[in-house]
């Protein structure tokens, strides 16, 4: 390869709302009910019906516009989108093209090559299709219309990424800001945040963007990187043997790591988009823009400076902590319970972040209460268990949600500081090990921190460390 | 019974409250009407003996404990077939419709059934309303009672002929571009397009969703404002539905049309209107003005216009609306097919007939790349221009009047022949439509052929109350007529229609009955009729004489749909 | 006719609205479109400079649902006109991407 190829990436990230009903009806939208049991005449195109727009929709829409630097357009309207597929009931999906709520807006990544600012193009609101599952038995597919209907909103980027560090980098940052917001969970593998990625190559230094390819089918941030460095090669050497890229939409395989077109004659890609005639365009009034923005809860660059000035947290704990939103609740609330910030991080950082990694969990997937863990650090600071014992509960609490006292007592955990109890222990261990009393006299002060050992030990971790060590101290010296 | 035929809706309903008629005996007068005729009119696609004597036996109760006291209780309807009626065919008169049985009623409908309505059935109409003489139906063509040679107009011709053939005592109909207005002229009938978004359009099947609204079709002007006072309601159901506080319609039914100002569009008397018709319409509008009303022709202009303008607009949200008809949730699926692509498009080219194939086609190409702003864009801003116009013309006149139609009913066959043709027949129409504005027809007369003239009137937005105003002080300067087909069938006989046209309407039924006859079980030979006309009958609880081809045995409609489609696997 | 509809056209509006037309179908729609567009070129001789294209006839806007699950397990009612359905489901070929 003797020219310079530049990689020029925009995105367009579907995130799923958390809203409790569908944008046009008043159907659920909880996860992993049986086929179609979230279904009404509305989100399944039934002859006659209409759809009437949930207000809840607009208002996240409005708040992550307001997040993401856009410009609101405070007269919006629905229009359609027509193609027939069998996930989509009506044959058309109701998005906004001419009018979207929300435009030229940016963020802020940060990459290894510093701070950068991208683009956002616009943002949309829309329908989610329904899912298509295929019956390996039959040779069919079936059509489950749960989905069908939940909002969307479409976050366009401008053409301003150049790598995959810098998409996984948006990626988060976008994440973290509507997680901040409320407005989902953005959720990669369940889908509730998924992103199609527009790749072109140029040569380095030139004017123009190459033709551009659409990567679906994206399920985490791993699949989004190999997938880049896919199609950039595919384009590159496309270009290499003189051949030209084709606009067109490309379906991602991870497990081949490698794409396939997904045209067909039968899709002309010509979508009739039209306004909508039965949705009444909406209107944002400069008041309830302010209301909005007024709501707005501290996203995480304020809460980062917060946590640092207020709790005296170094930056590197502000950052993990921050860095899920669901994990930041988590420590304010255990906070306001018992304190001790530092501690309370530490729990966090250190233990969780361990215990999620083993189990290959996100933050998010923490589901203990803040209480549990506010009272286990009030035991250890109460002297009531040790620190070993304290790590033991807290995977109780990790897993089970326990409640430490009730389970410290139930497994007889509590910390033995019993003066005369430990003594014995002590006696006993002393006696059993004279090779050991020997080696300590002898010098060896490894022996000591053996026989500490092996009484707490005996004592099933229960024993308070610095009293034990007290006590063999002194009964080696009288040894 | 035969004086229970000739009542209207609101007469009835006051002989149903003070206990002169039973409601099951006005239901019985209607189903016997409706056996007479319908030989002959083809008026309905379902007709629900069972359900409507089981319903007036129901509605009979709470009428006689008080619990129904509205004018319109106990009354018989006719329903078109584009509006879904839970438990009971809806289809559009489509064969990609053909076994559609909703689970839910349409909000209008609803509105009807909590005031005491007891539906006989659903009417005929052009497939999916796309059409002006009710013979694009793919279950026969409905004739008009007035002379079965002649079309009853459209896409309500089913209403409308059943309500002039008293093979009912009201109906619902939906106007996109005309539909309640020209065949309620054609049939002799009153009807009222009311200002787009007074009554709900949840469970109207869409056809053009910017221009559609369902309205009352019956006798006279009274039935038309009681009816309507009953189905417009604010829906949370439909987005475009406007809470309105003036719906008291029935206020305006006053002789009394002094000073009102009328104006006349020139344009509405010009080149194309039939002599007989113009004559007319100007004899009705100097009774208006022997009553006191000032009447003055003006110009209106962009009448033309409208035409083009509506069959961009309309084509192109039948186009969207339309498409979800494929195959995969409800209706007509193609039995043998390639793939998906390939089962869509068989599905839809053989469940959809010519005309609709035809707006389809338009409305997919005035929208696709390229086009939209030459022709979509282009006739919403004609649209623009044509309210202001009315605006305009609303500045000076409480009431614009004029004719229906520019002829009386054409000769079946005549219009399908050149579509273009058709769709001029609707230029008086049209244009209301496209404005949002309520328009009304009142019967005027007949030509010399004895057919119909209708005359319409148009409100200005929310402003029904004018027209039906103007409409009754009209309607009080003549008496109601019916045609002979109302008189010969009370008496019991087959009336002078039935031989000469049995023919025409058997030959006819063969097309739609084509595919029927493979896909819906049962024999045919114990038929209502001699014909196959292609009317259904569901259930039957005095005599069992309801089983066509597709006539459904005793039981609910919903499971007899479900054996039909079993059937069609 | 000034709007000649070529083969093309009509083949390719037939993709995009899903209908198979028979080759006299297709003659059929050729003509028939050629003639309404040839009509609704009339709408040219129109000047709508600097008019608003006018979806709606009245100003209405911002008609709301609140976010409140308002449906129930419906899906007996859903699935009954189904003309092929298995599992829960409504049945389809096969659909690949």
């Amino acid at each position: 390869m003797t020219k310079q190829y530049e990689t020029v990436i925009g995105l367009e990230v579907h995130v799923e709302l958390a809203t409790k009903t569908k944008i046009f009806c008043g159907c659920s939208t909880a996860f992993g009910g049986a086929p179609n049991t979230h279904t009404c005449p509305v989100c399944t195109g039934m002859p006659g019906s209409l759809p009437v727009l949930n207000k809840q929709v607009v208002e996240y829409a409005l708040a992550v516009g307001l997040a993401t630097n856009c410009g609101i357009n405070q007269y919006c309207k629905f229009d359609r989108k027509n193609y027939f597929y069998p996930d989509n009931p009506q044959n058309y999906q109701i998005s906004q093209l001419y009018l979207p709520i929300c435009h030229d807006g940016w963020v802020e990544i940060e990459t290894a090559a510093g701070t950068k600012k991208i683009g956002i193009h616009e943002i949309h609101m829309e329908e989610d299709a329904g899912k298509l599952i295929h019956d390996e038995w039959e040779d069919c597919s079936l059509v489950d219309y749960n989905r069908s209907g939940v909002p969307l909103i479409e976050i366009v980027s401008e053409p301003d990424m150049r790598s995959a560090d810098e998409v996984i980098a948006y990626l988060e940052k976008l994440r973290l800001i509507i997680q901040y917001l409320g407005a989902s969970d953005c959720k990669l593998q369940e889908g509730s945040m998924r992103a199609d990625v527009n790749l072109s190559v140029r040569e380095v230094g030139a004017s123009q963007f190459g033709t551009r390819t659409e990567m679906k089918n994206l399920n985490s941030f791993k699949a989004i990187a190999r997938a880049i460095e896919g199609e950039r090669k595919r384009q590159i050497e496309l270009l290499e043997e003189g051949k030209k890229v084709i606009q067109e939409t490309r379906r991602w395989d991870d497990n081949k790591e490698s794409s396939h077109a997904m045209r067909s004659k039968e899709d002309a890609q010509d979508y009739r988009y039209f306004p909508d005639p039965d949705l009444t365009p909406v209107v944002i009034s400069n008041e309830w823009l302010q209301a909005v923005r007024d709501r707005q809860p501290e996203l995480r660059t304020e809460k980062l400076a917060r946590y640092q000035a207020e709790f005296q947290l170094p930056r590197y704990d502000a950052e993990i902590l921050t860095g899920s939103k669901h994990l930041a609740d988590i420590f304010e609330a255990t906070v306001a319970l018992c304190g001790r910030p530092k501690e309370v991080s530490n729990w966090l950082m250190v233990e969780a972040m361990r215990l999620l990694k083993e189990k290959e969990q996100d933050p998010e997937d923490l589901s203990f209460s803040p209480e549990n863990l506010a009272k286990l650090i009030g035991m250890v600071e109460k002297n009531t268990i040790n620190r070993t014992v304290a790590k033991t509960v807290f995977e109780e609490i990790f897993a089970n949600d326990a409640d430490p006292e009730k389970y410290v007592a139930e497994k007889g955990l509590a910390m033995v500081s019993d003066e005369g109890a430990l003594r014995r222990a002590v006696e006993e261990v002393i006696a059993a090990n004279p090779q050991s009393v020997e080696d300590y006299k002898n010098g060896k002060q490894k022996a000591m921190g053996f026989l500490v050992g092996q009484t707490m030990r005996a004592m099933k971790g229960k024993a308070d460390p610095a009293k034990v060590n007290q006590i063999v101290r002194e009964l080696l010296a009288e040894a | 019974m035969s004086d229970i035929l000739e009542m209207t809706a609101v007469q009835l309903g006051g002989k149903i409250k003070s206990r002169e008629v039973g409601v099951a005996e006005a239901a019985r007068a209607a189903l016997g009407q409706i056996r007479a005729a319908e030989p002959v009119v083809h008026a309905y696609v379902t007709v629900d003996e069972a359900g409507a004597l089981k319903r007036a036996e129901e509605v009979q109760k709470r009428i006689d404990a008080g619990e129904l006291t509205g004018p319109l209780a106990g009354v018989p309807v006719a329903i078109k077939d584009n509006m879904c009626t839970e438990g009971m065919l809806t289809t559009c008169s489509s064969k990609i419709l053909y076994n559609f049985v909703p689970t839910y009623t349409a909000e209008a409908v609803r509105n009807l059934e909590k005031a005491g309505a007891v539906i006989l059935g659903k009417t005929n109409m052009d497939e999916f309303a796309m059409g002006s003489t009710t013979e694009t139906s793919a279950f026969g063509v409905t004739k008009n009672p007035w002379n079965p040679d002649h079309v009853p107009g459209g896409s309500s011709g089913g209403s409308c002929a059943a309500v002039a053939a008293n093979e009912c005592f009201y109906a619902l109909g939906s106007d996109t571009g005309g539909s309640i207005r020209q065949p309620s002229s054609f049939c002799g009938v009153t009807g009222i397009k009311p200002t787009y978004g007074t009554v709900s359009r949840y469970g109207l099947i869409a056809y053009g969703s910017s221009l559609d609204q369902i309205g009352p079709i019956a006798k006279d002007v009274t039935d038309c404002a009681a009816i309507l006072e009953v189905i417009a309601s604010y829906d949370r159901k439909d987005s475009t539905s406007i809470p309105r506080d003036d719906c008291n319609f029935t206020s305006a039914l006053q002789d009394d049309v002094k000073g009102m100002r009328i104006g006349i569009p020139r344009d509405y008397l010009g080149e194309g209107l039939d002599g007989e018709v113009k004559a007319a319409i100007l004899a009705a509008a100097r009774i208006l003005e022997e009553k006191g009303a000032v009447v003055e022709e003006f110009d209106l202009s962009l009448v033309e216009y409208a035409i083009p303008a509506y069959y961009v607009i309309a084509s192109a949200e039948a186009s969207s609306n339309l498409s979800r008809f494929d195959g995969v949730k409800y209706g007509l699926r193609a039995k043998e097919y390639e793939g998906l692509h390939n089962m869509y498009k068989r599905s839809r080219s053989e469940g959809f007939g010519p005309e609709v194939k035809r707006r389809i086609m338009l409305g997919s190409f005035v929208l696709s790349s390229g086009y939209y702003d030459a022709y979509y864009l282009k006739a919403l801003r004609t649209k623009a221009l044509i309210k202001k116009a009315f605006d305009k013309a609303f500045e000076k006149y409480d009431v614009i009047l004029g004719p229906a139609s520019p002829s009386t009913a054409p000769k079946l066959g005549e219009s399908l022949s050149d579509p273009l043709k058709m769709y001029l027949g609707d230029i008086y129409t049209i244009s209301v439509n496209l404005a949002g504005l309520p328009g009304m027809t009142v019967p005027c007369g007949k030509d010399s052929r004895g057919l119909p003239i209708g005359l319409q009137l148009i409100g200005d937005c929310f402003k029904e109350k004018n027209i039906i105003r103007a409409g009754y002080a009209f309607e009080r300067s003549r008496t109601y007529e019916s045609p002979e087909i109302t008189r010969n069938a009370q008496t019991g006989e087959n009336n002078m229609y039935t031989k000469e046209n049995l023919t025409y309407v058997a030959g006819d039924s063969k097309q739609a009955a084509g595919y029927k006859t493979d896909s819906i079980p049962g024999d045919s030979t114990d038929r209502i009729t001699d014909d196959a006309v292609g009317s259904r009958t569901v259930g039957n609880a005095e005599s069992r004489t309801g089983s066509t081809a597709d006539i459904m045995s005793e039981g609910n409609a919903g499971s007899a749909a479900e054996s039909t489609g079993k059937e069609a696997r | 006719m000034a709007n000649v509809i070529s083969d093309e056209t009509i083949e390719y509006v037939g993709i995009l609205a899903k209908l198979e037309l028979t080759d006299a179908e297709k003659e059929e729609a050729k003509k028939d479109m050629g003639r309404m567009l040839d009509y609704i070129d009339m709408l040219n001789e129109l000047d709508t400079s600097g008019v608003e294209p006018m979806s709606h006839v009245f100003a209405m806007n911002n008609v709301f649902r609140e976010d409140v699950v308002t449906n129930g397990d419906e899906r007996e009612k859903i699935l009954k006109n189904a003309p092929e359905q298995k599992d829960g489901s409504f049945k389809v070929p096969k659909t690949v991407e």
